[in-house]
């Protein structure tokens, strides 16, 4: 981002409200560098999108902010990430603590082999939650919009769920230890069209209590559902701003090649 | 669309399809059948000696009264021990070197060192065992010594076959269970070992199935052929089924050879039971851990 740029961004995205924010992030997997000096704020109860093309560090950044890449040999990290302000790579910071307030939905729907219930039940119990967790499998699941599909069936295995539910009752699983910020790695790039429309609506609910950041390579899914959106191209932060301005006036004539469809 | 080439290939690639399927058919057969015909040869020697005599009583010098209870029980509570040992040993080892251990030229020579472990001979352990176990510890000719000498032996079978099926889980699962705040030993705990147990147990079976067949590392560290008794510790000295038969089978009288036959029969059936039992926990606990 040119400097100019950058300035433009600072004045439309309300940083005095970041819940979370990057300063000159660096990430190398052996010797790729998978995203070079990428600055960005995440505004609080919003919903910010990335986008770009395949292979352009969308996914690396999002997994950046939870500590996910953690898993991964060979990564290195430089520049900071900051949660409400504090530097989540800290080394006073315990990367299982951060992932209880910053949640995270993967490409393609986990449920455990479990039933429905111990799905979400699991989650709750490792954060100390003890007694009947009934009502809090039904609240969030009730959140996630699935409850009333699978109300006489919590027994059974998730694994008999369509794709579509299954992903709900990934958010619910989320949304059941009350995090903070949900991270959501493509959310629907596994799902069908009617089954996307659903998630995407319940990504709109949340937003009231919830900051949600989004990758997603489906540019309308951007379009509809986020605040804010990020584009990156080869690693790099092209743009940043707000979603209607980024997809009406681009400023960099690269973000308007991509969002008119000339490559990706 | 026509495949390429005319009919004469079109022949010959059905003749050479015909081919593989009838050598796979004998490949089968041959196995099968040479096993069938040891079991029959086995059934035809030693059914007529198995009496309940045979099964209640201990060795002796005249093969109408020698019997096989020492060997039986030898055999039992050293599988039953060995499982005690290796298990929880090969599952720590496996799940430490998966899930925590750094990818590292420690980590690769130690798995290195697995994999030929696996494939040292069984006599090599049973020198082994005489030197560390046996001698150095002082533990003597005991059921411990002979247990923790098959542990050692069945270990790297164990591990491989755990690490084998702890890999299988799918990273998704763990990513999963991290993002909603787990702890490495609770996603181990509630999602890795759960999902991962079928095959550790599978590969168990495998490895216990082999040391209730062992007789060259028992013999190398001195188990007895000639015992009374039950061992009534594991301090005691004992027999197993394998080294009862080498015995009887060396001997010149007919009647031994029988009664070895009778005994081969046995360890069959014991270790075909054991079998059961694992293939019955086994799906047992799969129903269980899957909700």
């Amino acid at each position: 981002m040119s400097e100019a740029q950058a300035a433009q961004s600072a004045a439309e995205v309300p940083s005095g409200l970041a819940a979370l924010s990057t300063e000159g992030l660096n990430v190398w997997y052996g010797t790729s560098h998978a995203i070079q000096d990428v600055s960005l704020t995440f505004p609080e109860r919003s919903i910010t999108a990335i986008i770009g093309p395949s292979g352009c560090g969308k996914s690396t950044l999002l997994r950046c902010l939870n500590r996910m890449n953690d898993f991964i040999p060979g990564v290195r990290i430089t520049g900071r990430v900051a949660y409400r302000g504090e530097d989540i790579y800290a080394p006073d910071v315990d990367p299982v603590e951060l992932r209880r307030s910053i949640g995270m939905i993967f490409q393609k729907p986990n449920p455990f082999p479990k039933s429905i219930y111990e799905n979400i039940a699991f989650g709750l119990r490792i954060n100390g939650y003890r007694g009947d967790l009934l009502p809090r499998v039904e609240r969030s699941l009730r959140q996630a919009a699935l409850w009333d599909e699978v109300r006489d069936r919590l027994r059974d295995s998730a694994l008999a769920l369509s794709g579509g539910q299954q992903q709900r009752l990934c958010i619910a699983r989320a949304l059941a230890i009350e995090p903070d910020i949900l991270l959501m790695d493509e959310p629907c790039s596994a799902l069908d069209p009617t089954a996307t429309a659903r998630i995407e609506d319940l990504i709109t609910e949340l937003k009231a209590s919830y900051t949600i950041v989004i990758v997603t390579h489906n540019m309308q899914q951007a379009a509809r559902v986020s605040d804010y959106t990020a584009f990156m191209l080869n690693g790099r932060l092209i743009e940043f701003g707000p979603t209607e301005r980024i997809f009406t006036r681009p400023a960099d004539e690269r973000t308007e090649a991509y969002i008119t469809g000339r490559f990706g | 669309m026509r495949a390429p080439g005319g009919p004469g290939m079109r022949r010959r690639r059905r003749a050479a399809a015909v081919a593989l399927q009838a050598l796979a058919l004998g490949a089968v057969v041959v196995g099968l059948g040479v096993l069938v015909v040891l079991l029959f040869d086995v059934l035809r020697d030693g059914a007529g000696t198995l009496t309940w005599t045979f099964l209640d009583s201990f060795p002796s010098r005249r093969w109408q009264q020698a019997g096989f209870k020492a060997a039986i029980f030898g055999s039992v509570y050293l599988l039953v021990l060995v499982a005690v040992i290796s298990f929880p040993l090969g599952v720590g080892a496996a799940v430490y070197l998966e899930e925590y251990a750094r990818r590292s030229a420690m980590t690769r020579f130690v798995e290195i060192n697995i994999a030929n472990l696996a494939a040292v001979p069984s006599i090599v352990y049973g020198l082994l065992g005489l030197g560390v176990f046996v001698r150095t510890l002082g533990l003597g000719r005991s059921l411990l010594a002979g247990a923790l000498t098959m542990s050692l032996l069945i270990l790297p079978v164990i591990i491989t076959a755990a690490r084998e099926a702890i890999r299988a889980v799918p990273a998704s699962i763990r990513e999963g269970a991290y993002a909603l705040g787990a702890s490495r030993w609770q996603v181990v705990r509630h999602h890795v070992l759960p999902m991962a147990l079928p095959g550790i147990l599978t590969g168990t079976i495998l490895a216990l199935s082999r040391a209730i067949g062992e007789t060259a590392p028992l013999i190398a560290i001195g188990a007895l052929t000639y015992v009374a008794f039950v061992p009534e510790s594991v301090f005691d000295p004992f027999t197993a089924m394998p080294i009862q038969i080498y015995n009887w089978v060396s001997r010149p009288q007919q009647g031994f050879h029988a009664i070895a036959a009778s005994g081969i029969l046995v360890l069959l059936v014991v270790m075909l039971g054991f079998n059961a039992l694992a293939i019955v926990l086994r799906a047992r606990m799969q129903r269980r851990s899957q909700w």
